[in-house]
């Protein structure tokens, strides 16, 4: 076999280039055109609501899927065409499943280590995702969590240059998001470029380089979280019991106030310690408990979730993506 | 940490590796299961055990260990390629191993060879058992086919796993496990390898000499009597193979 590995990949070259990239299934367009390039070395997180196309896209990149429209280079190859070439470079991680219900935890390493010509050391790497404990529990008897983290090593497993993963940290408890988050930022550090979808904002905002918004299988935002945090109007958001009065307190505090979400609240004001005394003291009058409250510059949630509501019109809250919660208690 | 400079690594895929490594796989899970032993391993040598024993059954006049053996090793045949096989790899397709390993260096013609392989080892470990228990437990001696057995035995793998593929390429993972031992049930029952076909109606009796089980069965039954090569039920098998083969290479889905 030629060496074909060791072929220079153009650095001045993006990663990934997508080129008005469109995919259906049926009537349904699930990418509409879509754009994007990724750079070499680039951590990139894919976000939207459910059905935006995330998984889409990203299947088109990693062969699964074969776009109707427009092209998907990867490290200058076509996914499909080049899969032999492409597959020794790449590490996938899917969201589920993806294992031998009935094999071993280092089984299943060692097996994927003998497709890679360098595979790193099975048993370090099992230890680096923390499974070593589970070494002789099968598959399907782990926990969510630790078969996520499974599925991790074996994306790792042939040392790839290129790394997809999908919602890489979906179930895991907090110390296990967190160690979690430590590997990625490490691969991150040695330059591996990472696709990484997530619903978890506070995922992308700790993660990624670039945050690529999609909605409808459309790109709506692309930047930096500084970048896409920067254009919003300061504001004030709280959290408490759902369908309070947001008329009543607006002309109490003589600002606009909406509910965004259900039980969540944003005022349209500058943080002011008049505005805190007037919000507090309307709330105490009601036998109101603020939950949790937040001052100064929008987050990258509302950022997304500006955009992808006014992207959905009138849609009925359905859309919205359902983790909002989660990524607001850790902002 | 983890992943290391690009130009350091050698990324050609080492392919013999990665086979054997697969089919080393594919045979401990194949073992691991015990529902699956059970009807690769349990029903065979129970048909041969109990009815060489109790003589029930119409043998056509030869003696039924004689009879047997050739159609025990028929069954294990389609139990363990046909039955075992489109189960498992049902299953796969379903939590998406299929899907992931196509993200990987190994190819789809590396994996079916892998599987194929590991079938192969399983059944010549399976027809060594059934023969050393029909030898030593029940004093039977083969009177030819040393060379041919082993070979009919594999035919008859390759025809089975690409039938247990097709299937489970196709049908859902619970569809498989109904459809293959529905079908295992029928093929036993009309493919005169646990019983001399010729009490069953003849169109029955027909059918069964045309379909794998039986044609294997008759093409072993002369391998072992010293009758030499069968030429029609060994055709028929091997044709079966290949419309498996044909089949499936369009409607096989990989993914769930």
């Amino acid at each position: 076999m030629p060496d074909d590995h060791a072929a220079p990949t153009s650095r001045s070259n993006a990663a990934i280039a997508v080129r008005g990239l469109t995919k259906r299934y049926g009537g349904t367009t699930a990418v509409a055109g879509l754009h994007l390039d990724i750079g070499v070395g680039e951590t990139l997180a894919l976000l939207g609501p459910n059905g935006a196309g995330k998984t889409t896209t990203v299947e088109c990149c990693t062969g699964y899927r074969v776009p109707d429209e427009g092209s998907v280079r990867v490290l200058g190859l076509d996914p499909r065409r080049d899969r032999a070439r492409l597959t020794p470079r790449v590490g996938v991680m899917l969201q589920e499943g993806g294992v031998y219900p009935h094999a071993y935890p280092d089984e299943v390493l060692r097996l994927f280590a003998a497709y890679y010509r360098d595979p790193l050391p099975p048993e370090a790497l099992l230890e680096q995702v923390g499974l070593q404990g589970a070494r002789r529990t099968r598959f399907r008897d782990l926990s969510g969590g630790q078969q996520q983290r499974l599925n991790l090593a074996l994306a790792l497993i042939g040392r790839p240059e290129l790394l997809y993963l999908d919602e890489p940290t979906t179930g895991l408890d907090v110390a296990a998001r967190r160690r979690t988050w430590e590997l990625i930022a490490g691969l991150r550090e040695d330059g591996v470029t990472i696709v990484l979808t997530t619903h978890l904002l506070h995922e992308a905002e700790a993660l990624a380089d670039r945050v690529a918004i999609i909605d409808r299988g459309r790109l709506i935002a692309a930047g930096s979280p500084d970048e896409l945090t920067a254009q919003e109007r300061p504001s004030l958001r709280f959290e408490a019991r759902t369908g309070l009065d947001t008329g009543a307190l607006a002309a109490a505090l003589r600002v606009e106030v909406r509910e965004c979400e259900p039980g969540v609240y944003e005022v349209d004001a500058e943080n002011h310690p008049d505005l805190l005394v007037a919000l507090t003291s309307w709330m105490a009058d009601r036998d109101v408990r603020i939950e949790q409250l937040r001052a100064g510059r929008s987050s990258l949630e509302e950022v997304f979730l500006r955009l992808t509501e006014d992207a959905a019109g009138q849609e009925p809250a359905g859309r919205r993506p359902p983790t909002v919660r989660d990524a607001g208690a850790v902002a | 940490m983890t992943a290391t400079e690009t130009t350091e690594v050698d990324r050609r895929t080492p392919r013999l590796r990665a086979v054997l490594a697969q089919a080393g796989m594919e045979l401990r899970l194949l073992v691991r299961s015990g529902e699956s032993l059970l009807v690769t391993l349990g029903i065979p040598l129970g048909v041969l055990v109990f009815f060489s024993l109790v003589d029930v059954l119409p043998t056509a006049g030869t003696d039924p260990v004689t009879f047997l053996v050739p159609g025990v090793l028929a069954i294990s045949v389609v139990a363990t390629g046909l039955v075992a096989v489109a189960i498992q790899t049902a299953f796969e397709r379903k939590y998406a191993v299929l899907k992931r390993l196509g993200a990987t260096p190994l190819t789809r013609g590396d994996f079916l060879v892998a599987k194929g392989l590991s079938v192969a080892g399983l059944l010549l470990v399976q027809a060594g058992v059934v023969l050393l228990v029909a030898a030593l437990g029940l004093g039977w001696r083969a009177e030819g086919g040393w060379l041919l057995v082993p070979a009919l035995v594999l035919l008859g793998a390759l025809t089975a796993t690409a039938l247990g593929l097709l299937l489970a390429g196709t049908l859902r993972a619970e569809a498989t496990i109904a459809v293959t031992n529905g079908l295992f049930l029928f093929l036993l029952l009309i493919s005169g390898v646990t019983f001399d076909a010729t009490a069953l109606p003849d169109p029955l009796a027909v059918t069964g000499a045309y379909l794998p089980m039986g044609a294997l069965g008759s093409a072993l039954t002369s391998a072992l009597a010293g009758d030499g090569f069968a030429v029609l039920p060994t055709l028929t098998l091997a044709a079966w193979g290949i419309a498996a083969v044909a089949v499936g290479a369009r409607t096989f889905r990989w993914e769930p």
